[in-house]
């Protein structure tokens, strides 16, 4: 893919911004390196040549540290990635069971994207969210106590336009370019509706409730 | 009797608007910051000092001694980064935090900037996790309008600029001088320490790098006083923090207590292990923590205790695994975790992650032999200590305390030709309903 003269003075806008934000400009280019993705889908030659010329690096500095970073695809991956927590406390609950799967109803494999560029697929590590085991991720919004069959009904989903709604995250799920966009910090304005704290982000709370300990409550001496 | 459970930072996460503003200040939010200002900065660090609050990010460094290290009248321009990188395996805090009430953090920013006097304040967020990005984006927003931050803050001559700036899924960012090399743009490789940041931290200037978790108890610390926070806990490890349960056990989840409470009371109000099994092992502080079993439900989980029992308190990350739960299988998933994400810098850690996970790979198909065991060992008594940095050192945790609890276990693969566990066992769903 190449970007177009008019996608490049679009981009150069958001980057000037991007760049302000900074004391010093190259810290900036993690937040373009999200830019060009959320533009093409992926970062391409033409995405790190755009990086490096706002930056004044070298292409092959832009390389490197594309590189570095396992959320920057260097080839194209579905309008929604789908990874699954594979790290060992979401295998043994069942994750490693839902890719395994997910790969064989999708007949794709780790890393992979349907014919159709709807669905792409990826084992992730630990996502920061083991109370809600076992984890699916969807363009980084959280699916919560994930089965094999509740994953299943989720590509399907996707796969078909229907309206998927994570079980924590913003009401709407967003394609992958947009939440790219967020990360290179322009929001989307959904912060304020979906989801504040799940079940297992409550349940100290609820039980502190249940025995009568509240904040500044007994045994606060 | 004593509260077990004490919901101080958790206490509002409930409300449906606990994550804006006004939510947030309806519950007396954003009223420790005038009050800090009204203090003279040092004056701020020493309430610090004086609650003992030790970091939450995993080493227990004490904040305000971390904030006192910064060199003030150098005419050098000073940072605060906040670590919300949480990426260790088991830990599960910091992001239902600040989904359910990023403003706590804000205050706390707002405050710990002007104690040691900062100019700038960099949230690093890790990337994969969209909502929160959105939460702490829309949170400074709010404060910024609101006057808690930006230029002259409250009226006073204090200014702070914020920047939440999203990772791109590197583990090793979250090693505080990693994190900082990110920041600037480069690939996430730690630092050589000294100088540490508090001299040469971000552009070579002092910095502060703290967890989310230690800066959102600051504004608890200003409005109820040092005294106060340091009531809770143990002698040397003061307050309370978020336990976070997972894994086989009835109601995971966070659980805000005092330091030095035990499993056995966490899992008492966790309605215990999974109906119809026994707990095998877990992690007091996440995957790079040296393994406890149900001998150990009675050590008061502080940094002391745990320590003299054999383990690290780390980040408080207790995953939980039962009797039907293959130990080889979750300690070489953990392996593999750190040869992912070794960035390669020193060869211990970059080649030693990998031999470790060769030798429990075969192990766990049941092709190894008796004696790989003393040569896991051996290969990680090499990495531990020779490693540039704590990722390294986080390999062998794991793989001694499993061998050492479970040799048994290692050698039943042997003798089976493969895993004697059934995996479907340990699954949380049936996996006959799940077809
Ligand atoms: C590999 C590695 C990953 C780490 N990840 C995190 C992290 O995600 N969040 C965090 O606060 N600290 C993390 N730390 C610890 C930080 O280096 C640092 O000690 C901490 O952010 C200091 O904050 P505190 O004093 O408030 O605890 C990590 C350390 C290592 C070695
Ligand atoms: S110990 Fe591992 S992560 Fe740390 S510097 Fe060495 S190679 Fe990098
Ligand atoms: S192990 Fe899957 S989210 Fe932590």
């Amino acid at each position: 893919m190449a970007l177009s003269e008019e996608a490049r003075a679009r981009l150069a806008e958001d980057a000037a911004q991007i760049i302000g934000r900074y004391p010093r400009s190259r810290s900036a280019l993690l937040p373009l390196l999200h830019l060009v993705q959320s533009e093409e889908g992926y970062v391409s030659q033409d995405g790190i040549e755009f990086c490096a010329e706002q930056l004044g690096l070298a292409e092959a500095e832009v390389t490197a540290v594309t590189s570095f970073y396992t959320m920057y695809k260097r080839q194209p991956v579905g309008e929604y990635h789908v990874g699954v927590c594979t790290n060992s406390l979401c295998a043994v609950m069942g994750g490693d069971a839902i890719f395994a799967d997910l790969k064989d109803h999708l007949d794709i494999g780790n890393d992979e994207t349907t014919a159709d560029g709807k669905v792409s697929l990826e084992h992730l590590e630990c996502n920061a969210a083991c109370d809600y085991a076992p984890v699916v991720m969807v363009n980084w919004e959280f699916f919560d106590n994930m089965t094999p069959s509740s994953a299943r009904e989720l590509v399907d989903g996707l796969r078909s336009g229907a309206d998927v709604s994570p079980t924590r995250g913003a009401p709407r799920l967003c394609s992958w370019r947009q939440a790219s966009r967020i990360l290179a910090g322009f929001p989307d304005g959904q912060a304020t509706g979906g989801h504040t704290a799940g079940e297992a982000t409550l349940a100290g709370l609820v039980a502190a409730r249940e025995h009568g300990w509240t904040p500044g409550g007994p045994g606060h001496d | 009797m004593t509260s077990v459970l004490t919901p101080e930072l958790s206490a509002h996460w409930d409300d449906a608007d606990s994550f804006t503003l006004a939510g947030y200040r309806r519950v007396g939010g954003y009223q420790a910051l005038p009050k800090a200002l009204a203090m003279q900065p040092d004056q701020v660090i020493g309430v610090l000092k004086d609650s003992a609050l030790r970091g939450r990010g995993g080493a227990g460094f004490p904040t305000g001694v971390k904030w006192g290290f910064i060199p003030q009248g150098d005419g050098k321009p000073h940072y605060l980064v906040v670590n919300a990188d949480e990426s260790e395996p088991g830990a599960c805090k910091d992001m239902p935090t600040l989904l359910a009430n990023p403003h706590a953090l804000v205050e706390g920013i707002a405050i710990a900037g002007y104690a040691f006097r900062a100019s700038h304040a960099f949230i690093y967020v890790r990337g994969e996790v969209l909502h929160v990005v959105r939460r702490l984006q829309h949170a400074v927003q709010e404060a910024i309008e609101a006057g808690y931050l930006g230029s002259k803050i409250l009226g006073t001559d204090f200014s702070l600029e914020v920047i939440v700036h999203a990772g791109a899924g590197a583990y090793i960012c979250g090693e505080e001088t990693a994190l900082l090399d990110s920041l600037e743009g480069y690939r996430g490789q730690p630092r050589l320490k000294p100088p540490f940041p508090a001299i040469a931290g971000l552009y070579a200037c002092p910095t502060v790098v703290n967890n989310v978790e230690s800066i959102a108890t600051v504004p608890y610390i200003i409005n109820h006083g040092a005294a106060e926070f340091a009531s809770y806990g143990t002698e040397k490890s003061k307050g309370f923090g978020l336990f976070s349960l997972s894994g086989h056990v009835t109601r995971p989840g966070q659980y805000e207590a005092p330091l030095g409470t035990t499993l056995r009371e966490l899992l008492e109000l966790a309605g215990g292990i999974r109906a119809g099994h026994q707990l095998k092992f877990w992690t007091p502080g996440g995957s790079s923590t040296p393994l406890f079993t149900d001998q150990h439900l009675d050590v008061p989980l502080d940094y002391e205790s745990v320590q003299a029992a054999g383990s690290m308190l780390g980040t408080r990350s207790i995953q939980l695994f039962d009797d039907t739960t293959c130990v080889v299988r979750v300690v070489l998933r953990w392996i593999e975790f750190y040869q992912h994400e070794s960035c390669g810098k020193c060869t211990p850690c970059r080649e030693g992650s990998y031999w470790v996970v060769q030798l429990l790979d075969q192990l766990e198909q049941g092709t190894g032999n008796e004696s790989d065991l003393d040569k896991l060992l051996d290969i990680c008594d090499n990495i531990t200590g020779r490693a540039f940095c704590a990722l390294g050192d986080s390999i062998q945790p794991s793989v001694s305390s499993s061998i050492k609890f479970f040799r048994d276990e290692y050698l039943r693969h042997l003798r089976h030709g493969g895993c004697p566990f059934n995996p479907a066992a340990s699954t949380l769903f049936s996996m006959d309903a799940a077809r």
